[in-house]
């Protein structure tokens, strides 16, 4: 069976090392934080200004001006910062945070990522922090369903949307495989055992290498 | 004792409360660029907002990370006319319907500006610096125009300093030479804005005696900020 999302995020989230300072991407990203290994202490970041970022809290304890970068309200942990805007943003692009998880439309076999704007114009455009994160983070992990809903693979050579950044993923976590960008080009790691690698090729627009590959087996989330 | 002369002398003393939404936002002029405060709803300035539409002024260009939500605060501001042009990260939130139709049928302009290099370029007007250059948008639409340079071997992108005439924000609290401090996350763009403007109009939720908020604690020193208002709000 293709992972549903919580499994793609609890994927992601066994990969994350303890002591990481890790942002999440606005959307499916955020499911990560449900998934940390007990064992791990990892510091979420939010753009927004929040270092020790916690979750949700109940509705009565809600505080509006407690919000995470999708503007839902959070918490903070005990150790947690504030801080303004151009600071956060140095986080970003000075290379302090250690992992970014994001979502995308498109990523191409070099590593381009494009997941702000679509060949639509008649909508307005909005990139908030995106460009900034894809740069800046060290690691990019993207989070994505292998294919769009109609069966087009979000993996190409080249990617047809507006850029986000040029060469910045480092692995893919899709429903079907966990794929590793490098220089030689699109390394599967691991794949669910349903599918072949031929089956897992078709489904991707650039070509796949096959070497020593795991499954991908997460629990029923 | 009878006959020494007792001079007084009258000290000015520095004050930059005032004391309603007139006083606060008087001056700003037609076709001003003004900075909006905030994130979403947290730290948006909303009462200073709607009380610029009754101020008056017009053809204004706005800086704000979103383009409003609803019908109030910017989104009222919107639609009473007074935008020409927003400069912002993310107009799209849920809620920007009467930016969007604005924007579909033609009548604002809008310019796309990455979060952290529209923070950085308003710090950079605040801090004297000419422009900088950011790996930010390097080989995307948004430095087409822009001049690229290479530095140790990575694309950087030129972005020049972007300054306002007046900046509009929201903290928490306020004393009367204009230090501030803020509430959470809703401290965000605030003081890279109110370094960035050359009037800078705070509505705060409190107003306290001078020397009550804790010198290590001032978040924005009062060098920023020309006028604050006690706004207070509640929960």
């Amino acid at each position: 069976m293709p992972l549903n999302r919580n499994q793609i995020a609890w994927r992601i989230a066994q990969e994350i090392e303890d002591g990481n300072y890790v942002n999440l991407g606005i959307g499916m990203p955020e499911l990560v934080a449900n998934y940390i290994p007990e064992n791990r202490e990892i510091i979420f970041h939010s753009e927004n200004g929040i270092l020790g970022m916690g979750p949700q809290p109940e509705k009565s304890e809600e505080d509006g001006d407690l919000i995470n970068a999708g503007k839902k309200p959070v918490t903070l942990l005990t150790g947690g910062s504030y801080f303004n805007h151009t600071d956060s943003f140095a986080m970003v692009r000075g290379g302090h945070i250690d992992l970014c998880v994001l979502g995308a439309f498109q990523i191409s076999k070099n590593g381009d990522l494009a997941n702000w704007a679509t060949l639509d114009n008649s909508k307005p455009p909005g990139v908030g922090g995106a460009m900034d994160l894809a740069v800046g983070a060290k690691s990019i992990f993207v989070m994505t369903e292998h294919c769009t809903k109609d069966g087009t693979p979000k993996i190409m050579e080249e990617c047809s949307y507006p850029l986000t950044g040029q060469g910045v993923v480092n692995t893919i976590f899709t429903d079907l495989a966990v794929i590793d960008i490098t220089s030689e080009g699109l390394k599967v790691r691991e794949k669910i055992n349903e599918i072949s690698f031929m089956e897992l090729q078709n489904k991707t627009g650039a070509p796949l290498i096959e070497s020593d590959i795991k499954e991908l087996s997460p629990p029923v989330l | 004792m009878r006959d020494k002369v007792v001079q007084v002398l009258e000290i000015k003393m520095i004050d930059k409360r005032v004391n309603n939404f007139e006083e606060a936002l008087q001056g700003i002029a037609d076709s001003s660029t003004v900075l909006l405060g905030g994130f979403g709803q947290a730290g948006s300035p909303v009462e200073l907002i709607e009380a610029l539409i009754d101020q008056g002024a017009t053809n204004l260009t706005v800086v704000s990370n979103n383009a409003g939500e609803g019908e109030f605060g910017l989104a009222a501001l919107m639609k009473a006319g007074r935008i020409r042009k927003v400069i912002c990260s993310y107009p799209r939130s849920s809620g920007s319907f009467i930016f969007e139709e604005l924007y579909e049928s033609g009548k604002i302009e809008l310019e796309i500006v990455p979060q952290g290099t529209l923070s950085e370029r308003m710090r950079a007007a605040g801090a004297g610096i000419g422009g900088f250059f950011t790996p930010t948008s390097a080989g995307t639409l948004l430095s087409q125009d822009k001049e690229v340079r290479q530095i140790d071997g990575k694309d950087y992108v030129f972005e020049k300093p972007l300054k306002a005439d007046v900046a509009l924000i929201k903290a928490h609290t306020a004393d009367r030479w204009g230090n501030l401090t803020y509430n959470k996350s809703a401290r965000n763009f605030g003081p890279a804005m109110a370094m960035a403007a050359d009037l800078t109009i705070a509505q705060v939720q409190e107003i306290t005696n001078l020397g009550e908020i804790d010198p290590e604690h001032v978040v924005t020193p009062g060098i920023f900020v020309n006028r604050v208002l006690e706004v207070k709000l509640e929960n």
